[in-house]
């Protein structure tokens, strides 16, 4: 398991385990943190499951340009609320043992 | 106080109950299901979680914690099987009573049916639920050929995975196109080409007329005489709504299914009805009645349920999408294009990178984008705020979409 601290857009903070493997998409959704909606269930079609990765943990999380696919890439360029540098669309975000302590923003507009 | 029962535990009925504690409400919640599995998703059954790249787990909407700690009383394997609207209760098939004041039905759709000869055989197998998707899952790796009878979404999207792992794979489907009642001529052709070229059959304009076999399946005859083998036939030729409890009730049913208004209630001021059970108004132009079997409707309709049993009042009026993968071609809908009059396509089918744009009197009203996502949220986004595209500038796939309008 790692802990993963979700800041809602209300700034209230939720710190959930998630499942390695699993990913923070589904760990925030089955735990109830408010504000990821992930509207498709993960498959790269809502841009409602945008989180902004802490500063200090985007390298560790990696950077939607570096997928194969780019669809996160081109959908995270038209969500609605503002793409940031750690913007990512946390259903593409898979748990590892390195991101214990993981802290992401929950983006206020889910879209 | 007694609470709300919410009958059916899936897409729709999870997300009323959790609605429900959204918008404060305090008294009990029980969600009934007959399924054994908490509240799942069930897109991927025919996708990732077929293709083994999903697990059960994976697919379960909330986990136990959530809901203890929403306090949502989660019955499960049990069937609501009996409602005394007047006295307040409802029965299950184990026998327990559920006291209520408010009911919401979210009983969902059932598999029609194959009515031929042979169609109870071993082998002929219909997707809806967990236990199906494991029973094909289960029998997949064993068959040499699938006969796939119906080109629905659902049908292609199996034929898609079934043809990865190697299968021989035909499609039957009774219409002179696939996917007909979803897509334009356009898309539907490009679908046909497109599992043609990763090697599937297509047979179109055909019926099954008997499902040949001893003990298990051996082949599929089709009208025109010929049969097909097959070690496996799977059967998705549409759903129909349950509404079984609904018709007891005495609710106003039209077209098989429950009735309800743009805040998901029905003829009866107790009950709301929310998901694949419901006939609803169209959320974007509410004079016509729609039957939609999608995700987005089922938790949107859901939450103007939830908002009608506190006596609320949050029409649902958001934008219908949909979503379909097959092999690497993501199929992406946005809006209705049931009655539209023309229809615009945007980019090369052949490069399976492209949209179909529908218009009706002028606007746009829907989008269905193959592997084009930014075409899909453009638009999504573009109708829910009540515009249009111009019809004669989004033929050029090289201009995007959002430099044609100002949102
Ligand atoms: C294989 C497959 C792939 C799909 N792919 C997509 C997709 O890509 N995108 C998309 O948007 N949609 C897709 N759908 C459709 C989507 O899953 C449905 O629209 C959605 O599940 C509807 O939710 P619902 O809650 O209304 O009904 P259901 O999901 O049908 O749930 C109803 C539940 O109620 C239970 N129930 C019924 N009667 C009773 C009773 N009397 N007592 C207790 N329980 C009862 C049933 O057992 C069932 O579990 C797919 C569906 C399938 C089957
Ligand atoms: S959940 Fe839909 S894109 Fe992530």
């Amino acid at each position: 398991m790692a802990r993963i601290v979700f800041v809602d857009p209300k700034g209230v903070s939720h710190e959930v385990q998630g499942a390695i493997g699993a990913t923070v998409m589904d760990t925030a959704v089955k735990n109830g943190v408010p504000g990821i909606v992930a509207e498709c269930g993960g498959f790269l079609s809502c841009a409602s499951c945008h989180v902004y990765v802490d500063d200090a943990w985007i390298d560790r999380v990696g950077r939607p340009e570096d997928a194969d696919d780019p669809t996160e890439a081109e959908i995270l360029d038209d969500a609605m609320a503002e793409c940031q540098p750690g913007s990512r669309l946390s259903c593409q975000v898979v748990i590892t043992e390195e991101l214990d302590g993981l802290l992401v923003r929950v983006s206020p507009e889910q879209f | 106080m007694p609470g709300v029962v919410i009958v059916g535990a899936c897409q729709a009925g999870a997300q009323t109950a959790v609605s429900l504690r959204e918008l404060g409400y305090e008294g009990t919640v029980t969600l009934v299901g007959a399924e054994p599995s908490s509240p799942y998703a069930r897109p991927p059954l025919s996708k990732a979680y077929l293709a083994g790249a999903a697990t059960a787990e994976s697919l379960s909407l909330r986990n136990a914690s959530f809901y203890e700690a929403q306090r949502i009383d989660l019955v499960l394997g049990d069937r609501v099987v009996d409602v005394d609207l007047d006295g307040g209760c409802a029965t299950t098939d184990s026998g327990r009573r559920l006291p209520f004041d408010r009911l919401a039905l979210t009983t969902g759709a059932r598999v029609m049916r194959l009515p031929v000869p042979g169609a109870d055989l071993d082998g002929v197998l219909y997707l809806r639920d967990l236990a199906d998707a494991d029973r094909l899952a289960a029998l997949l790796p064993a068959a040499r050929s699938v006969v796939v009878v119906g080109g629905g979404f659902i049908g292609l999207e199996a034929a898609a995975v079934c043809r990865a792992k190697g299968k021989d794979v035909t499609v039957v489907e009774m219409l002179p196109r696939l996917v007909a009642r979803a897509v334009a001529p356009e898309v539907s052709a490009f679908y046909q080409q497109a599992h043609e070229r990763r090697g599937t059959r297509v047979c179109l304009g055909r019926t099954v007329t008997e499902i040949v076999g001893q003990e298990g399946v051996s082949g599929v005859r089709l009208d025109d005489g010929s049969e097909l083998p097959a070690d496996l036939v799977l059967v998705g030729i549409g759903v129909r709504p349950r509404v079984e409890l609904a018709e007891q009730m005495g609710l106003e049913l039209r077209q098989g299914a429950v009735v309800v208004d743009q805040c998901a209630r029905t003829s009866d001021p107790r009950v709301v009805a929310a998901g694949d059970c419901t006939l609803l108004p169209h959320p974007l132009d509410p004079g016509v009645m729609v039957r939609l079997e999608s995700v987005q409707n089922a938790v949107d309709q859901a939450k103007a349920a939830a908002a009608s049993l506190l006596g609320l009042e949050q029409p649902y009026c958001s934008v219908p999408w949909f979503w379909s993968d097959q092999d690497d071609l993501k199929l992406q809908i946005a809006g209705l294009s049931t009655g539209y009059e023309e229809v615009v396509v945007r980019g090369e089918p052949d490069s399976e990178r492209f949209s179909a744009l529908y218009y009706r009197a002028g606007r746009l009203i829907a989008i269905d984008c193959v592997n084009r996502t930014a075409d899909y949220l453009f638009v999504r986004r573009l109708l829910g705020a009540g515009g249009t595209l111009p019809a004669d500038l989004v033929s050029d796939a090289d201009v995007p979409l959002k430099s044609l309008v100002d949102v």
